[in-house]
């Protein structure tokens, strides 16, 4: 039995800007079930991370519905509904690795046994122990990304939203951030959204791919994705893959002219 | 439109300034409100109500705390209806004030800028004497400034120019440090591009450092201007003969003036606002005419 | 420099014509002294001076040959200074070649200053000391032996003994003037924080109050020093309120900026986390902020001092660093002036050094510490 975790239905979110209205998101509606890993899939502009920052409350639609475990954004916000990966690791450099994942669990006011002890598991699950107390100047890139992800993990949302989460990084480390991405998920069944705007990261990490279109944003196709779970990179090289990942990237092509 | 007049700067402002001066008629209402009562004791007034009272506090000659009308006045007295040649002119005042201050700031910016030119192309001045113009903006210099007008005075040497060396000094530091910073803030990839041209240090030094520097040059022409105008109102109060707004306030204050005082303040905040503002005038030209963004 | 050759050479002669010139003259204008010890120096200078002017390759160290012997030599004059008499044009020509030698021996420490390590640290304090120490001894030696006269330019050994032998007065003056500096400094400091993170829920009031702020740190604020007077009276209350005035809208400007210095990130971050403004505030904003807090408090370190001394100039009980300053340049005591001047630059100083290093242990995770990445 799956649940809708969330759906959306004709959502539009139109800026203000002083060149005129920016269409961010037009009529966009979707659902997303329980346990699904969902790539948002689009070039610059096609409103995947607005989608996204609707989703977190961080931005209000203009028009249009959203729900999420049946509430409101803001609501879901409030009960801290779901954890966020920012493009950078947005670490706070006065703190150590350790506090930064603590940060979430004090302000909800966990206990202090409670938070180290969630800190020690989360440092765990990406593969940190042992950083505790170093700060994150002194960690690498992909080092700092995966605390950042612990970090969104410490309090247990049953939701994870990611924007663009290794775009900074250099593709050798992001291989291996996204099999490592790929074994957490396994392992604990959050469900995810990813917005990305690499096809191959797209194809081998999700259930289902949103391809998304610019000006105005809006889907352009829902493409399903069903690798075993159990995959490793080397799915990449498979006829299956290749056949949706030109399905992909069929699709950006047709949403997308570059005589824009 | 008034969501944009919300949004700018000037409803804010004024409506700050508008509280000001509320709160400041209050506060001479409340401080003024002895000095009041005595007099109208001495003066065999013994009932009064609380309108002459306030109405009192708000016209005495030498009140705690003169209104801004009665400062408006003062200052209407003695810049516009006094000839700027008498020595009761707050435009008199200001002549000799505000020269000393030209001529110190141009001295001292100048140094400052030559100083700073030569720092940065020599490695030996720049790690020998560079700490100490740093350094110096630590301790407060302006103490030197007595002692500098008795001392040219002993030579001699009075009226504008003692108080114009003090002004330069006080000047040149803040300059040379910005000036430095502002020659050394190009990019390292910058440098590179110069490199690759094999431009030689002056063309470089046209080209990219001077440029580059233009910012920092003039948030610190800023501070020097402000701070030659403070080093000369204080030179002022040693040699308070040959006039100008230090000596104005040492007067007042000598004489219980306090509406004379305030005047003389409200000048001389007016002279630093009109001097930084016409320095902030040329950083606007320049910086425009060598095509960055206004 | 590329003219150094010149300018060593030039010293190495004057130091050998010092070497074999008349030091002084007595009373009766002739040569006395053998001063042998003072021309053994000079000659060792000039040999050194000499060497180092010439093209020849030289053996790696030898180029510290200099430093040394125009340290001894420096203190060859000043004691050769403080005789009585009248110094002789050998003794000027030594002077001539102290001061090369001097200017020689900071471009060898700059040259040999290395990049990394403890050593580096040393010699990047070596630079500027030397510098100075030059300055001084120049002061010393030309001041005693060119007659200036004490009310004019009194000389360093004059200014440090009348420090030394002025103690009891010269700490009740500090302590008098550090009164109205501290308390002053920490109202004003305090005042400026709270009422920034107080208006910062309302932008229009910052709006208001910014521009304002900006302008009135360029006035004259010393001027108010009469004004406090009659309000707070001559004690140091009238010295505190001047310097609360200077300190507080440098404060406010830059405790405002610190708060808006949170990255956008970082404040969806505290969003997503459903925190409130409080705990926004004391986990995200103000550390943030405290590299501008600092800017701020190092600003009004030397803006409290100018206050509070300068105001001393308008009135103070008998006692103060301004009042002191004030009334011994009346007196022609200019010894007193400037012992007074030295302790104020070293107190001022020494405080700015206290914030830097606080500065530095506070806010130690800030990019400027760090070099690379």
């Amino acid at each position: 039995m799956t649940t809708s975790v969330i759906e959306a239905s004709h959502l539009s979110l139109t800026f203000e800007t002083n060149d005129g209205p920016v269409h961010a998101l037009s009529d966009v509606s979707l659902d997303i079930q329980k346990g699904e890993f969902v790539s948002l899939i689009g070039p610059s502009g096609c409103g995947k991370t607005t989608l996204l920052r609707v989703i977190a409350d961080l931005e209000q639609p203009s028009e249009g519905d959203i729900s999420i475990n049946g509430m409101s954004p803001h609501e879901a916000r409030l009960n801290r509904a779901y954890g966020y990966v920012f493009q950078s690791p947005a670490l706070y450099p006065w703190r150590t690795i350790g506090k930064n994942i603590a940060l979430p669990l004090e302000i909800m006011g966990f206990s202090k046994a409670e938070r180290d002890d969630r800190v020690r598991k989360g440092l765990d699950l990406v593969n940190l122990t042992g950083f505790e107390n170093k700060f994150p100047w002194q960690l690498s890139g992909g080092m700092q990304q995966r605390a950042s992800i612990a970090r969104a993990l410490s309090f247990d949302p049953d939701l994870l939203l990611m924007d663009e989460p290794f775009g900074a990084l250099d593709e050798i480390v992001r291989d291996k951030l996204n099999e490592q991405l790929l074994r957490l998920w396994e392992k604990t069944q959050k469900t995810v959204v990813f917005v990305t705007h690499s096809i191959p990261e797209a194809v081998f990490l999700s259930t289902k791919i949103v391809v998304m279109s610019p000006r105005p944003g809006k889907i352009h196709d829902i493409v399903p994705c069903h690798f075993p779970r159990d995959r490793t990179l080397d799915i990449r090289e498979t006829p299956e893959f290749i056949d949706v990942a030109n399905r992909v990237r069929q699709g950006l092509r047709e949403g997308h002219s570059y005589a824009d | 439109m008034l969501t944009s007049l919300w949004q700018g700067k000037t409803l804010p402002v004024l409506t700050v300034c508008a509280i000001i001066t509320v709160f400041w008629y209050l506060g001479s209402i409340w401080l003024n409100a002895d000095m009041q009562r005595m007099l109208f004791e001495n003066n065999g007034n013994p009932s009064y109500s609380t309108a002459e009272l306030i109405e009192g506090t708000l016209t005495q000659e030498k009140p705690k705390l003169p209104t801004p009308l009665q400062i408006l006045a003062e200052l209407n007295k003695t810049v516009l209806e006094t000839a700027p040649t008498s020595k009761r002119s707050l435009v008199y005042h200001g002549s000799v004030t505000l020269s000393a201050t030209l001529l110190g700031f141009l001295i001292g910016s100048t140094l400052g800028m030559a100083l700073a030119i030569v720092v940065v192309h020599s490695k030996s001045l720049d790690r020998s004497l560079m700490p100490w113009v740093v350094a110096s903006q630590t301790i407060p210099i302006i103490a030197l400034a007595p002692m500098i007008v008795v001392i040219m005075n002993q030579f001699e040497v009075t009226g504008l120019l003692p108080k114009a060396v003090i002004a330069a000094y006080l000047s040149f530091f803040p300059v040379t440090v910005g000036m430095v910073k502002g020659l050394r803030s190009p990019d390292p990839l910058q440098l590179d591009v110069m490199r690759t041209y094999s431009a030689n240090q002056i063309q470089t030094f046209v080209k990219l450092r001077v440029p580059a520097a233009m910012p920092f040059l003039f948030a610190s022409l800023k501070v020097g201007v402000a701070a030659s105008l403070v080093g000369t109102v204080v030179a002022e109060l040693t040699k308070s003969e040959d006039g100008g707004f230090g000596a104005r306030l040492l007067g007042g204050s000598y004489y219980g003036q306090t509406i004379q005082i305030w005047a003389a303040l409200f000048a001389a905040a007016v002279c630093a606002w009109v001097l930084v503002s016409l320095v902030g005038v040329v950083d606007r030209v320049v910086t425009r005419s060598m095509g960055a963004r206004p | 420099m590329k003219f150094h050759r010149p300018l060593v050479l030039l010293a190495g002669a004057l130091a050998i014509f010092a070497a074999v010139s008349p030091m002084d003259y007595g009373i009766d204008g002739l040569a006395i002294g053998d001063h042998l010890w003072s021309r053994m120096i000079f000659s060792l200078l000039g040999i050194a001076s000499l060497r180092d002017s010439q093209d020849t390759p030289q053996p790696a160290n030898a180029v510290w040959n200099i430093p040394f012997a125009t340290l001894f030599a420096s203190m060859e004059i000043v004691s050769l200074a403080h005789l009585d008499g009248v110094r002789g044009w050998g003794f000027f020509c030594a002077v001539g070649a102290v001061w090369l030698g001097a200017w020689r021996s900071v471009d060898v420490i700059v040259e040999r200053t290395p990049k990394l390590g403890t050593r580096a640290r040393f010699m990047r304090m070596l630079a500027p000391v030397a510098f100075g120490a030059t300055l001084l001894v120049l002061w010393e030696v030309l001041t005693l032996s060119l007659g200036v006269p004490k009310v004019i330019l009194p000389a360093p050994s004059a200014i440090l003994f009348r420090l030394v032998t002025s103690v009891p007065l010269m700490a009740a003056d500090f302590l008098q003037t550090v009164q109205g500096i501290l308390a002053g400094y920490l109202i004003g400091c305090g005042a400026g924080v709270v009422v920034a993170i107080l208006i910062d829920r309302v932008p229009f009031l910052q709006r208001g109050l910014l521009p304002l702020g900006n302008l009135f740190s360029a006035l004259p604020i010393v001027g108010v020093a009469p004004i406090m007077v009659m309000w707070f009276g001559f004690d140091w209350p009238s010295k505190a309120a001047v310097v609360v005035i200077m300190t507080f809208f440098p404060m406010l400007v830059n405790t405002v900026a610190g708060l808006s210095a949170a990255g956008h990130m970082e404040l969806d971050l505290m969003k997503t986390y459903g925190a409130s403004y409080r705990q926004t505030l004391l986990n995200l904003r103000l550390p943030a902020a405290l590299p501008f807090i600092f800017n701020g408090l190092k600003i009004n370190s030397t803006l409290a001092f100018i206050g509070a001394i300068v105001a001393e100039f308008f009135g103070t009980p008998i006692v103060g660093m301004g009042f002191r300053i004030n009334t011994e340049v009346g007196r022609m005591n200019i010894d007193m002036v400037w012992a007074t001047i030295v302790v104020a630059g070293v107190a001022g100083s020494l405080f700015y050094a206290l914030l830097t290093a606080v500065e530095r242990r506070a806010t130690f995770w800030h990019a400027s510490y760090r070099q690379g990445s």
